[in-house]
């Protein structure tokens, strides 16, 4: 693969397979500070109070008991925010202390200040709220029947849709072509996504530290510091740049640090006490304490010629917002956008539809919308391939978007997407021998349980293909700033505000500049609004490309500032934006006057399982996959990613699942909510497919996403090939498949 | 942390324990966990706390050569004992064999489970110096991480043993 004009391809594989990654040592010795790590002299714990209930009235706050506890030094509620009372990632429509009504369980409501965890704890305990209980609305579906939870619909308006109705967040038409247009066949399924949690290892958390002049530094767990800047800053009355706000040491992020959880709470009890404040979540808190993945209903109507051309898709897709609008437009929009999968389609009708309910908040999630309407596309896929009696690997095959096609929105494809390349490599991929009998009890469904002896157990083989956009989408100006200051010596800082969350972004930025720059001699400035501009957010796998963009165009221009000024120190910062993408069709949902869509990338994935039909055990006996990864700066990393990111793609088709009951999140600890263990994770065969993406720096694509997207849909593909079951819903249960031998 | 003491009125306790092979002590609060006074009593914040109820691993120590949750143990039941957390393992200058192998295998992403992780490798090639793959994923399912799909730190976990 010849690389792109006017970049320099890095060597494959170079860095960071030879290199440690720099945190490395750090986090394995327990020497880096994480969020949680933090303290300070005369340091207080903050703790939050939060709703009951999913949806009430407040009556009445009385704080007058906490305040008398030892140790307590402030309890405060909403008449306590000094500025702007909500806040939002895309819309203010979110109490920074619920004011007089909550509408989600966990909600906060007021805030304390103590010398001693414990204190603050049982302080937030003794702050008595009477609440007078109001019907929720739980069942998305009814949602737009019901009273309105924002009378003031904030997001109405923004070049959306009309869609009067109460409750939409956002409604959304995609409609290209003649979607009446028949075919020879036509499937069609209902399917369902259960809410799955980000459930990052290292709990929200922070220290806010009041700067004796009214301002405040606010060290953090974040995935962009400068959007978080911009909520906190407003609500405290405080101008952006008396906010400041560092990057801590982040314990996973997956999506759900793109809302604010403590920053308001902590930077409030700092002002008002004048001490440092550190705030933790526990793992219950933390569970109430950011968004997750929306649920979501699909209803889907594939039609095909005999031969297998696809003629028309027509789908459905409701996805529960909850209690806040955080990124539910932006999540149903990619949702829809790419529901059809990496399929070239002329006849399509989607309508999207995001709704407010009283169940916990959604927003983003690795995936961001896509993983949802995978599982139903490649569903329905496998159903049709069934009904046409055609191979389903055969079948995907023939309909393969490539560029040159266009997508549901209309949007040619026109950078890199190698579909056809990454479904051929991941079938070639030669699958495990099966296993034989007896064997070890950890190599059978159910493992330790030691529940069988291998009768009953059936072997099965999935296939699915996923894809989604890289880069902010539909108008955003997405960019990234970087600064560099080259020394005399010509070694160099460089400044990036790029949240590293785990992925690598910050062994980028450091390659891309001892690369640049020539020279080892290289410096990496810790993360801060008060030293850079915004990098942008560290989600739609956007960090690589932009990170790496920004950090090389500031590197070239310092080096030709130094040829004007030899022997000066040289201090400057460059913004670097991808091309540029444009709305979509409010009627139609079809592109303007140019792409929504930077970039896509693509990942096709093989699975095996095995499933005890007696008792509704599974194992996951082999992944391989595929993946278009436009070129790995580092393979290592990105063989980190996919298999980080299949592996979130298995709990949701196998054990995770947020239950709720009357809006109430009833399994919020890692004893109930299951997350895949070792045990659960097979091995991961990763192939790259490198087709560098012609507008991104080095030929790079985000890789974070694309295994999430489709390992749930292979899994249960698995599934049913074992089975035989029609398996509609994730995460799929025991009792989805025990009890009979179906196929 | 004088507070501690007027927390709950008599219910203070002294502990006196060996950390690293440092013989240290601290006031804790009689429902204090051992991770807690690890962490917030004697600045020891390389275990890590993220589920409080031994369902992750992240805060794993060897109490008396023994693999433990640290937020299972109360620091009263660590009084008189020996405990060894991650920063007694090795250091950014002399890094532990599995430290050092979960750098250069990439099983290091976010890291939070790190520590925990590799308190519980050391522990296991400690016991068993060439573990089969089944060995180690039984060995460490007590351990969660949401980063890595876990093959990096199987490569770390061979790399480190030798085989």
């Amino acid at each position: 693969m010849s690389a792109p004009a006017g970049t320099r391809v890095l060597e494959r594989g170079h860095a960071a397979t030879t290199r440690r990654r720099h945190d490395a040592i750090p986090k394995a010795t327990g020497q880096f500070a994480y969020s949680s790590d933090l303290h300070a002299a005369g340091m207080l714990w903050g703790q939050t109070v939060r709703s009951a209930h999913a949806h009430a009235r407040i009556v009445d706050v009385d704080v007058s008991a906490a305040l008398a506890l030892p140790g307590v030094r402030a309890v405060l509620t909403h008449a306590d925010v000094p500025g702007r009372k909500t806040y939002g990632l895309e819309f203010p429509d979110q109490p920074v202390l619920a004011i007089d009504r909550v509408r989600y369980f966990g909600e906060p409501v007021a805030i304390v200040a103590a010398d001693e965890p414990e204190q603050a704890r049982r302080a937030a305990a003794a702050v008595r709220v009477e609440y007078e209980v109001l019907e929720s609305v739980v069942d998305p579906e009814r949602a737009t029947e019901m009273e309105p939870l924002h009378p003031d619909r904030p997001t109405m308006g923004h070049g959306y849709r009309d869609d009067p109705r109460p409750n939409v967040v956002r409604s959304l038409v995609i409609r290209r072509g003649d979607p009446d247009a028949q075919g020879d066949v036509t499937v069609s399924g209902f399917y369902e996504v259960g809410q799955q949690d980000q459930a990052f290892l290292g709990p929200e958390s922070g220290l806010a530290v009041p700067d004796g002049e009214g301002g405040v530094d606010i060290h953090v767990a974040t995935q962009w510091l400068h959007v978080d800047r911009d909520q906190v800053a407003p609500c405290l009355d405080l101008e952006p740049e008396r906010v400041r706000i560092h990057l801590a040491g982040v314990g996973g992020a997956f999506g759900g640090r793109e809302d604010l959880s403590m920053q308001i709470h902590a930077a409030m009890l700092a002002l008002h006490t004048g001490r440092p404040v550190k705030m933790v979540y526990g793992r219950e808190e933390s569970f109430v304490g950011h968004v997750h993945r929306h649920p979501a209903r699909i209803w889907a109507e594939h039609t095909a010629t005999r031969d297998g051309r696809l003629v028309a898709v027509r789908m459905r897709i409701l996805i529960d917002g909850g209690a806040y609008a955080s990124s539910s437009t932006a999540v149903i929009s990619n949702a829809s956008a790419f529901a059809v999968g990496p399929y070239g389609v002329d006849n399509v009708s989607i309508e999207g539809l995001a709704v407010y309910t009283n169940n916990p908040p959604c927003g983003a999630m690795r995936g961001f919308g896509a993983v949802q309407t995978c599982f139903a596309a490649e569903a329905q896929m496998d159903k049709l391939a069934r009904e046409l009696g055609i191979d389903p690997v055969e079948l995907r095959l023939l309909n393969a978007l490539e560029p040159g096609g266009r997508l549901a929105t209309g949007q040619v494809v026109a950078a890199a997407l190698p579909t056809k390349e990454v479904i051929r490599k991941a079938a070639a991929l030669p699958l495990p021998e099966p296993e034989e009998l007896p064997r070890e009890t950890i190599r059978l469904p159910g493992g330790a349980g030691n529940t069988t002896r291998g009768e009953g157990v059936r072997r099965g083989v999935g296939f699915a293909v996923g894809f989604k956009n890289i880069c902010y989408s539909e108008g955003f100006d997405d960019f990234c700033a970087a600064r560099v200051r080259l020394r005399p010596d010509g070694s160099a800082v460089v400044h990036c505000a790029a949240a590293e969350v785990g992925q690598g972004v910050t062994d980028v930025v450091l390659e891309v500049a001892r690369r640049e720059l020539a020279t080892d001699a290289v410096e990496l400035a810790g993360g801060s609004t008060a030293a850079v501009g915004s990098a942008g957010s560290t989600s739609a796998s956007r960090m690589t490309w932009m990170a790496a963009g920004a950090v090389q165009l500031a590197c070239r221009e310092a080096l030709e500032e130094r040829e004007r000024r030899p022997g000066d120190e040289i201090d400057l910062e460059r913004v670097y934006r991808h091309p540029r993408t444009f709305p979509l069709d409010p009627e139609t949902g079809q592109v303007t006057d140019g792409p929504a869509h930077v970039a896509l990338a693509v990942a096709a994935m093989r699975a095996v399982v095995e499933v005890d039909v007696e008792l509704g055990l599974t194992r996951v006996v082999w992944i391989g996959t595929a993946q278009d990864v436009g070129h790995a700066l580092s393979r290592r990393s990105v063989e980190g990613q996919i298999e980080g990111g299949t592996a979130q793609g298995l709990g949701l088709a196998l054990m995770e699942e947020i239950q709720t009951r009357d809006g109430a999140i009833v399994n919020a600890s890692f004893t109930d909510y299951l997350v895949p263990t070792f045990l659960d994770m097979p091995p991961v065969v990763s192939e790259l497919v490198e087709d560098p993406e012609p507008d991104a720096p080095y030929g790079v694509k985000g890789v974070g996403e694309p295994p999430t997207v489709v390992s749930t849909a292979a899994i249960v593909a698995a599934l049913r090939d074992a089975t035989g079951v029609d398996l509609t819903r994730v995460p799929v249960r025991p009792d989805d498949v025990a009890g009979l031998d179906r196929r | 942390m004088e507070s501690a003491a007027e927390l709950d009125e008599g219910l203070a306790v002294r502990v006196e324990l060996t950390v690293n092979g440092e013989r240290l002590e601290a006031d804790a609060w009689a429902g204090e966990s051992l991770l807690t006074m690890l962490r917030d009593r004697l600045g020891l914040y390389g275990s890590k706390n993220a589920c409080e109820q031994g369902e992750c691993g992240s805060c794993s120590v060897l109490l008396d050569g023994a693999l433990v949750c640290s937020c299972l143990v109360l620091a009263a039941q660590a009084d008189g004992h020996d405990v060894v957390t991650v920063e007694g393992l090795g250091d950014a200058e002399q890094p532990h064999p599995v430290q050092a192998a979960f750098a250069d295998a990439g099983a290091v992403q976010c890291g939070f489970c790190t520590p925990g992780l590799v308190v519980a490798v050391a522990d296991l090639l400690g016991r068993v110096p060439n573990p089969s793959e089944d060995e180690i994923r039984e060995a460490l399912s007590g351990n969660l991480c949401r980063c890595t799909g876990y093959q990096k730190i199987l490569d770390a976990v061979r790399m480190a043993s030798g085989a």
